[in-house]
């Protein structure tokens, strides 16, 4: 079953209740043919289980790296993925669009 | 983000009701306004239109910048009639995220073989309204396709009262004429009519029962997604 911003944001309540470490990403800002639209929701806990998606698999890895980042220092943190960013050859889009993201720790 | 502003957050979803949390993207701070705070708030204008469209964006204020997350609640569809039409539109409506429940009182129509593993209610719309099925709210469609009267009048009024953002009712429209002329007799008015959908569904010359279903699902995704930006405009 795909999951709905519904199940991603209830889940980041039961993992947080739970006293695990949770961080949550959200897309913010898309230009071109991004894959998720701004709202979408991904959750990450302390152990890198995480749910939902902000780009639909292409730059994931690094959202849940930056997650870590964020759980760890408890600083929010905006990223940036697209076709003119230098790491997006690595991870990038191969859709062409561009993404910004938000991600930030729940206390 | 603080662990109670997302739990007010979940707590505005379980309850059917929209909100809007505003995050300052160069510190993080937030608060959550809630649906009937907005029309007080200091950024009234922006929330306000942001919900309509149902649309999470950036925003500048005041020299900041800010991301408003549009929580809107999910979207049910009700379904009056448990007809063929129905039959095939039901899984369809779940390939589409919709919460469906299906109303009629015949007993023969509205059976679990007919249906199987459907909310399905086997009652008068009216008794089942706030009975069985939660109240209709502003984040329901509803589409009345039992073509009988007695059936589909109570749920268009009820639909109608509650300001159903999709109100649908299957029928010619010689019996949507005199559909109207009941309505507004029982008190409804002309522009309350107008919301109504009838003939229900696209114009796109479906004939078989899944083609209506589809015709009268794009209907209801079209009232969702286009309407606030073309009442915008």
């Amino acid at each position: 079953m795909i999951s709905t911003e519904s199940d991603i944001l209830n889940t980041a309540a039961a993992w947080r209740r739970d006293g695990r470490a949770v961080a949550l990403a959200t897309v913010i800002e898309t230009w071109g043919s991004a894959p998720r639209p701004v709202g979408s929701h991904l959750v990450v806990e302390e152990d890198g289980n995480f749910l939902g998606s902000v780009s639909g698999g292409c730059v994931e890895g690094a959202v849940i790296t930056e997650a870590a980042d964020a759980i760890a220092d408890g600083k929010p943190r905006v990223i940036e993925f697209g076709v003119a960013d230098e790491t997006a050859w690595r991870v990038g889009l191969s859709c062409g669009g561009r993404i910004r993201i938000f991600v930030e720790r729940i206390d | 983000m603080r662990a109670d502003i997302l739990e007010g957050l979940n707590a505005e979803r379980a309850g059917r009701r929209a909100a809007i949390l505003v995050t300052d993207i160069a510190d993080g701070t937030q608060r959550l306004v809630r649906e009937a705070d907005i029309a007080g708030d200091a950024l009234a204008e922006p929330l306000g239109r942001h919900l309509a469209a149902g649309r999470s964006g950036l925003i500048e204020a005041g020299g900041r910048t800010l991301f408003l997350t549009v929580q809107v609640p999910p979207v049910r569809l009700v379904v009056v009639g448990a007809v063929h039409i129905t039959q095939a539109l039901v899984p369809m409506a779940a390939a589409l995220d919709l919460a469906v429940t299906v109303i009629d009182p015949r007993t023969a129509f509205a059976s679990p073989e007919r249906f199987p593993g459907v909310e399905l209610v086997a009652d008068w719309p009216e008794a089942a309204f706030g009975g069985a099925v939660p109240p209709l709210d502003r984040y329901c469609a509803l589409a009345a396709l039992t073509h009988d009267p007695k059936i589909d009048d109570p749920a268009l009024k009820a639909a109608l009262s509650a300001e159903c953002f999709y109100i649908g009712a299957l029928g010619s429209r010689k019996t949507h004429a005199a559909r109207a002329v009941r309505l507004i007799e029982a008190g409804f008015s002309e522009a309350q009519m107008a919301r109504i959908r009838a003939p229900i569904g696209l114009a796109i010359g479906a004939v078989s029962p899944a083609e209506i279903a589809l015709s009268v699902l794009a209907q209801v995704v079209a009232a969702l997604r286009r309407a606030p930006r073309e009442a915008a405009s």
